[in-house]
């Protein structure tokens, strides 16, 4: 398996990265490398890392490589990049708290490494709730659906990064997992991963059920809400399984109309891409001093419909709320 | 009128699903099959997901339609939560109209 770490891996661009990674499994080698001068990598680019480091490891395979002694290394070091992916440093850093930038590689495999890692990371961001709260959120939902969906063997790794002068937020998460295409087909009719894709970005599509709707613990809403977040707040939602990544891109024609089929949204779709045994998802959100996480979510309230047959009522005008 | 205190059970951020569920199983089906009314207190509550207001409530409201609304009542709601909670609602009653 070959890594290379390049001095550009963000959301737009993301696909680069993607083309350099080797799967090869046969080799049972990891071979890690880097680009010489710089290395610039957004949080979903680092899980992906990390996640592959702790799969050769888990699998008893060789790690080798060496990354140069970059300006961006101290921050790998305390995002725990090279913890995880079982390599030595170039340089060695004073450990210092990690306050108000990044979320460091946090490996979650259960309900409870989950709920400890979004109540830790109030502290580690020293931010107010504008910042916090959807980064509490994309974590919690994203990380349920690796626990609940994805049956890796190593759980899943995220992180994420506050952009404090660009007022965006950063979220990553990869597992090694069954991927997109067998998560669905548990429930579904799919026979590649494009029309796996489709269902599982879907409204009321779930792999845990074949109902549409959900079950009484699966909405099958999840990812709904997550690239919904991305769009509303005129970011990218990336998601690659397999050989596929589905991309929600930055500019959208209407950002308030939210569409329950995701290939109506303005989007790219790669096909041909190295597999990934497994699920990573790469989301930016903007957030600033003005705009509350409820009045986004207020939106996608608004503006969220399933399609079906039936005709709808206003339930939502009867909850009480005292 | 049962009374269910949100923050002692899953904390400022309910997010577990496991702690929704247990909430569901053990409180809320319960009490709405002896008919009585509930309530759901969210104060201090500061942030919820759609995951875990899903677990919590809609089997119940599947169960009994939106009949389920009259006896079921939430407190100390932020713009957040309620928003969370409405969606869910919706959602949850669309597809139960679908079923039918």
């Amino acid at each position: 398996m070959r890594l290379f770490l390049p001095n550009s891996a963000h959301l737009q661009n993301i696909e680069g990265f993607l083309r350099k990674y080797h799967p090869q499994p046969s080799s049972k080698i990891l071979r890690v490398s880097g680009h010489e001068k710089y290395i610039h990598l957004h949080p979903m680019a680092i899980a992906m890392a990390a996640c592959a480091g702790a799969t050769a490891t888990n699998g008893g395979w060789k790690t080798t490589g060496k990354i140069h002694n970059v300006r961006s290394v101290p921050y790998l070091i305390r995002m725990k990049l090279f913890e995880h992916l079982n390599i030595i440093p170039p340089t060695y850093i004073e450990e210092h708290e990690e306050s108000g930038r990044f979320v460091p590689l946090t490996n979650v495999k259960t309900s409870e490494d989950l709920s400890k890692t979004v109540t830790n990371l109030i502290p580690l961001l020293h931010a107010n709730s504008n910042v916090a709260d959807p980064i509490r959120y994309v974590i919690s939902e994203l990380g349920r659906n690796v626990i609940e969906h994805s049956n890796s063997q190593v759980g899943g790794f995220v992180c994420a990064q506050y952009f404090k002068n660009k007022e965006r937020i950063a979220v990553g998460i990869a597992d090694s997992g069954i991927g997109i295409l067998n998560a669905i087909r548990h429930s579904h009719p799919a026979e590649n991963e494009p029309k796996a894709f489709r269902l599982a970005l879907t409204p009321g599509i779930s792999g845990a059920t074949s109902r549409i709707g959900g079950n009484e613990t699966n909405a099958g809403a999840g990812l709904f809400f997550i690239r919904s977040i991305a769009k509303v707040s005129g970011n990218f939602f990336v998601i690659y399984s397999g050989n596929t990544l589905y991309k929600i891109m930055r500019k959208q024609q209407e950002p308030d109309k939210l569409y329950s089929n995701p290939f109506k949204e303005n989007h790219s779709l790669v096909i041909d891409l190295p597999k990934w045994q497994g699920t990573a998802i790469g989301i930016d959100i903007s957030v600033d001093n003005t705009a509350e996480f409820s009045a986004l979510l207020d939106i996608i309230r608004k503006s969220y419909r399933i399609d079906m047959k039936a005709q709808k009522k206003a339930y939502y005008k009867k909850v009480k709320f005292v | 009128m049962k009374k269910i205190n949100l923050l002692e059970k899953a904390g400022s951020f309910a997010e577990n699903k496991d702690t929704a569920a247990e909430i569901r199983d053990k409180d809320i089906l319960p009490t709405l099959a002896t008919g009585n009314e509930i309530e759901i207190d969210f104060t201090g509550v500061t942030l919820t997901t759609q995951s875990f207001i899903h677990a919590l409530i809609s089997e119940p409201l599947r169960k009994k339609g939106e009949e389920t609304l009259d006896v079921l009542a939430f407190r100390g709601c932020n713009d957040a939560i309620r928003g969370i909670i409405e969606t869910v609602v919706q959602y949850v009653l669309d597809t139960t109209d679908n079923d039918g």
